[in-house]
């Protein structure tokens, strides 16, 4: 091949590193004028009156929003359409949007916004999971199974109970892993303005254009013709940039009712409010092993905080669960899941979407599964790793997977023979692995369409342009899309033009999420590349006086295979066959293979391929002061097939960033101030220099290993890696600190003072460990019950069998 | 984005006119240096300045010089102050250690001796502190750090004054009406609102370091190698004799109250001695003791308390002579005499 797996300048690398990139901020229209919300300052609390008259009536303000102009609700999920683009009646946290005012400039929309006065009668504040299963009154919303619990789920496969009843070991544990955001460095920005008749285009921050081009259509009461959404190159999203927001709705209405191109530009502390990030998890996890380290079943129970707003709630709650047994075999399966509702900022998706939290806790407690039974936790996942085509207990379909040489990848490159439990006192080094899924199987609303489309048009000049709805978020989508196309016409990269992310141009594509672009959106490259190639070579082919099958694309050139001297310009081909075809387009699109279960909720999960990762964290951990140093990660990710290793392994370093972030220091926190004096819950620290994150300084050496092992669902065989390698590292780091100190830390992020605080216990002779105590009695319903494929069944859902009843 | 206030601007040639203007209108006009620190308060409406009375202009605040004392411009950068080989190593470590490169290329020395006290109630935006219905320090009247707190409890987070207060340094501090030199530990009060002893018309214009060939150290603890302002900064100077002895110590600490303080009692205690571990460890002990962190910072309260006493021994230990390049380079993620980052 001679494009996919070379190492290359991405196509967009010169644009961004020159500033030339025009992220959303950047556009300005003629006869601009700026837009700025009223946030609520209390937690919650009705909305009595809203009264904008002082507001409107100063000079320079054009327009004054409330609830009263959005009388329709928005959702990314069919099931949780609970959002206003304005507050309606009622404000759920601090922060949630109350009113907009449009204006000439900024600073004026900011002295009309402080003369809106809107008056709020405060309802009791609910701040935490805890507090939301004790107090089902005032609910935060009027739906839901009951009180403030969003959602319930509870699957069962196979008799766990009974599974643990025959384990030689069952280990239970309770783990924490707390909230985070996704930082992107570029703050949400979106302008709107009107077009064609009648018509609005809003230029966005977004991950995820066709969604927000449905949800658009349906709060503007106006028919998907009329709106058009073009996502700009995002400056990061992380899943940030995946629901529709409040902001995007307000300034495409704005812009309808004055006539002119609106602006909205979040602030730092608005994009904390708006947030969508990392749910803070609660997780007990019950796992019987036998003596040699086989799993016989794992009861996994999860509680989210799901914060004001449904979000991508229903999924995130799915996602706490149904990936666990991706990653080693496991004859038994059972999980409940429940999200709440709080009055803080809505969680929703964040790179790893639900599964990093499970995953911390299985890999931790598959560390103290090993010492227990005197086995180096790399032999044991070696021993239980995941077998290729196989099904998982809740009907997974696996392809490929890489993990058992991903971990002896790492296990060499580490010197981890040499070193676990053999480093001196205050060193330590920790192994964990991973799974996430290539692309989620289903789409986010119900439908039987493809899940992504590619066009192309080549024409006399030579040149190909890719039309795709897909979106560079920086990952390097637009690189990939160029790299397949290329790849197949045996022409660069950099000579593909790209239009991408615009509803209004490109073939649709469901956006930038679950990791589904290579695979998806490459897919359909391929397709569509493969079908405008073989015009080429039907009418190059007539030139050359070969047959149509001898005809090789390489080079920029179109030749006989093996007689180089036969050939022409790739440019003098294209123009043989639009001479001979007329316009030369072409389509390709790609939609997931079904699902092996046929259960409810059997949608959540399945995915065309799998990724794996393996990681080694070494640490250093000051025994006087609990002071935490990383020098160096080893991370070994499973990409199928590498498109350009450049960008793979940017992916690779920025996710090991991201999982040692949350690992060490992000937390997405609030603060409750004495309930006798006040009833404020804020964000305590929304701004980025309180929120910490690493800085580069912060960063330690990362070797990164990419292994392929090539996927027949994956175009050319590659799989995902923007997302899967952030999800060992937190577990390795908290399994590195226990080599290094003795000490467990079964909550995140691990800070200073929680490990002196678990040394302190050491020293005195306690459980040296720090993490929740308990699991509090969540109402989980009664399990859909499905036997695992090895037990009969046909993926679907099945009458629990007798015996196992008793029990 | 956030915007700054509406507000009117000044730029003086001279000290004296500057003075003058202060002096003229009071209590409404603030002194902008390298703003760093001013502007995104204006921008959160901690300080709404009717009048910033630019300093850039102004003759003379950037000079060093050499006499029984070296004396330095407040106008210097701090990026100027880690650079200039004449000043002490306990300086010029602090000064590398504020914020990131940029921030010290436009922040002044000055403006770090006069940095406003930090909270985590207080720094936060308009809309945030209405949310909480504001706090002592502006705009409200409950101290949420300590509710029953008469004083509002803000926490020092300049690097340099501990560093200076270390090395005797004393400050110039001239009015309309005159100028007066104070010890730099007396231009600070222990109060989160009124923290600093100049008047509303003085202008800091001269920092002087007696040249008494001490040696001195600068440690910093805070969560990160870069951004972050100090949750415990603690300086130590001193000048030894031939065989080790310590001749004469100081140790100042900061971010551990409301202003940054000498311990007095730890450099007594010091002197005449050798810097033995125990004897280190029993000068930290004191040291540490006066360290009284609030909830209001970041990292932990209880945490930031019991590893005082471990900075104040790299400090001395750093003093003693031994390599703490490794230490140095875990906790602070930097090494003395290097360049920070890409400055």
């Amino acid at each position: 091949m001679n494009v996919i797996g070379k190492p290359r300048r991405r196509v967009d690398a010169r644009s961004k590193v020159t500033g030339r990139t025009r992220f959303a901020d950047d556009l300005a229209l003629p006869r601009m004028a700026h837009c700025r919300l009223l946030r609520s300052p209390h937690p919650h609390a009705e909305i009595l009156a809203v009264d904008v008259s002082r507001a409107a009536a100063l000079s320079g303000v054009y327009l004054v929003l409330t609830g009263e102009a959005f009388p329709v609700s928005f959702g990314i999920m069919p099931v949780s359409q609970d959002e206003y683009p304005l507050a309606r009646g009622k404000v759920r946290y601090v922060g949630d949007p109350v009113a907009a005012v449009v204006a000439r400039d900024e600073q004026t929309c900011a002295e009309a916004l402080a003369e809106i006065e809107v008056k709020y009668r405060p309802l009791a504040t609910i701040a935490s999971p805890a507090e939301a299963l004790a107090t089902p009154e005032p609910r935060i919303h009027d739906y839901g199974p009951q009180g403030n619990i969003h959602r319930l789920q509870a699957y069962e496969f196979g008799d766990v109970e009974e599974a643990l009843a025959r384990a030689d070991h069952v280990f239970e544990d309770v783990f924490f892993y707390e909230g985070n955001t996704h930082l992107a460095i570029e703050q949400h920005a979106a302008l709107a303005a009107p077009e064609g008749e009648g018509g609005v285009v809003l230029y966005s921050s977004t991950q995820n254009p066709h969604y927000l081009h449905r949800q658009l259509a349906r709060v503007l009461q106006l028919p998907a013709s009329k709106v058009r959404v073009v996502a700009m190159p995002n400056g990061g999203g992380f899943g940030g940039k995946c629901d529709p927001a409040n902001h995007e709705m307000v300034v495409a209405k704005a812009a309808l009712a004055l006539g002119r191109p609106v602006k909205i530009c979040l602030n730092r502390e608005e994009v904390f409010y708006l947030h969508r990030g990392r749910h803070p998890v609660l997780m007990r996890l019950r796992t019987g092993v036998t003596k040699d380290g086989r799993l016989t079943g794992v009861h996994l129970q999860t509680l989210l905080d799901g914060g004001a707003y449904g979000s991508h709630g229903p999924a995130s709650t799915f996602y706490t669960g149904v990936l666990t047994p991706t990653t080693y075999e496991l004859p038994r399966f059972k999980f409940e899941a429940c999200r709440v509702f709080t009055n803080k900022p809505p969680c929703g998706p964040k790179r790893g979407h639900g599964t990093p939290q499970p995953r911390f806790g299985q890999e931790v407690q598959l560390d103290k599964i090993a010492e227990k039974l005197g086995l180096d936790p790399a032999e044991l996942r070696l021993r239980i790793a995941v077998k290729p085509d196989s099904l998982t207990a809740n009907w997974l379909r696996i392809g490929s997977t890489g993990l058992a040489e991903c971990i002896r990848q790492v296990v060499e490159r580490s010197g981890w023979k040499e070193k676990f439990r053999k480093l001196p006192e205050g060193r330590g080094v920790g192994l964990a692995c991973s799974a996430y899924m290539c692309g989620a199987g289903l789409p986010i609303y119900w439908n039987k369409l493809p899940h992504s489309g590619v066009q192309l048009l080549a024409d006399r000049s030579g040149q190909v342009t890719a039309f795709c709805g897909a979106t560079e978020v920086g990952q390097g989508s637009d690189d990939v899309l160029a790299a397949i196309v290329a790849e197949v016409l045996g022409i660069a990269p950099d000579d593909v033009r790209l239009v991408t992310g615009d509803t209004g141009l490109t073939p649709v594509d469901l956006g930038s999420y679950s990791s589904r672009v290579t695979v998806m959106m490459g897919n359909a490259a391929l397709r569509a590349a493969e079908q405008l190639k073989a015009r080429i070579a039907a009418a190059a082919a007539e030139e050359l006086g070969v047959a149509p099958h001898r005809v090789a694309f390489a080079n920029g050139r179109v030749s006989v295979a093996g007689e180089p001297s036969k050939a022409m310009a790739f440019r003098e081909a294209v123009e043989l066959a639009e001479a001979r075809f007329g316009t030369l387009a072409a389509t390709g699109s790609y939609t997931p293979p079904k699902p092996a279960g046929k259960y409810k909720g059997a949608g959540v999960g399945p995915s065309p391929a799998y990724s794996y990762s393996a990681c080694v964290v070494e640490v250093e951990v000051d025994r006087a002061s609990g002071w935490i140093s990383v020098p160096k990660i080893w991370i070994a990710h499973d990409i199928g097939r590498v498109v350009n290793p450049v960008l793979a392994r940017g992916q690779v370093v920025g996710s090991v960033y991201m999982g040692l972030a949350e690992a060490l220091m992000e937390e997405q926190a609030f603060r409750r101030l004495p309930p006798k004096l006040s009833d404020a819950l804020v964000h305590r620290i929304p701004s980025i220099l309180e929120y910490k994150s690493p800085t580069s300084l912060d960063m330690p050496e990362v070797e990164t290993i990419l292994v392929e092992e090539p996927d027949p669902n994956c175009p050319f065989g590659a799989k995902e890696v923007g997302q899967g390698p952030l999800l060992p590292v937190p577990p390795a780091l908290a399994n590195a600190i226990y080599d290094a100190v003795g000490v467990r830390i079964d909550e995140l992020p691990i800070t200073p003072d929680k490990v002196l605080r678990a040394l302190e216990l050491k020293a005195q002779g306690k459980n040296p460990r720090i993490g929740p105590e308990a699991f509090p009695a969540v109402p989980y319903p009664k399990p859909v019950f499905v036997p695992p494929p090895w037990e009969g069944g046909d993926g679907g859902e099945a009458k629990r069998h007798d015996a196992a009843a008793v029990v | 984005m956030m915007r700054l206030p509406w507000f009117e601007c000044r730029a003086p040639r001279t000290v004296a006119e500057a003075a003058a203007i202060l002096a003229a209108e009071g209590p409404e006009a603030m002194l902008l240096a390298g703003g760093t620190d001013l502007l995104p308060n204006m921008k959160r409406r901690h300080q709404t300045p009717r009048l910033l009375v630019c300093l850039r202009r102004v003759e003379g605040l950037r000079k060093v010089s050499n006499g029984a004392a070296l004396t330095l411009g407040a106008g210097l950068t701090l990026t100027e102050v880690l650079r200039e080989p004449r000043i002490p190593a306990g300086l010029r470590q602090a000064a590398a250690q504020v914020a990131t490169v940029h921030l010290r290329n436009m922040g002044t020395l000055g403006g770090n001796l006069c940095l406003d006290t930090r909270c985590t109630y207080y720094n936060q935006t308009y809309e945030w502190r209405r949310a909480i219905g504001f706090c002592l320090k502006k705009d409200g009247e409950i101290c949420w750090v300590a509710t029953a707190s008469k004083r509002c409890v803000a926490v020092s987070s300049t690097d340099t004054a501990p560093a200076l207060i270390a090395l005797g340094a004393r400050v110039r501090l001239v009015g309309a009406a005159g100028e007066r030199e104070i010890a730099l530990e007396d231009l600070y009060r222990n109060d989160g609102i009124d923290y600093l002893a100049r008047r509303p018309d003085e202008l800091l214009t001269e920092v002087i370091v007696p040249d008494r060939g001490w040696r001195s150290t600068y440690w910093k603890l805070r969560r990160r190698g870069a951004f972050d302002f100090p949750v415990l900064g603690v300086a130590a100077a001193a000048r030894f004799a031939p065989d080790g002895t310590v001749l004469e110590a100081r140790i100042a600490l900061g971010a551990a109250a409301s202003r940054p303080f000498l311990v007095e009692k730890a450099g007594a205690f010091l002197a005449e001695k050798k810097l033995t571990d125990e004897v280190i460890a029993e000068a930290a002990a004191i040291a540490a003791s006066r360290a009284k962190p609030m909830d209001n910072t970041d990292l932990d309260l209880y945490w930031r308390k019991d590893v005082a006493d471990d900075f104040v021994g790299y400090a001395l230990r750093d003093l003693r002579g031994d390599d703490m390049r490794a230490v140095r380079l875990r906790t602070a993620r930097y090494l003395p005499g290097e360049p920070p980052g890409l400055s």
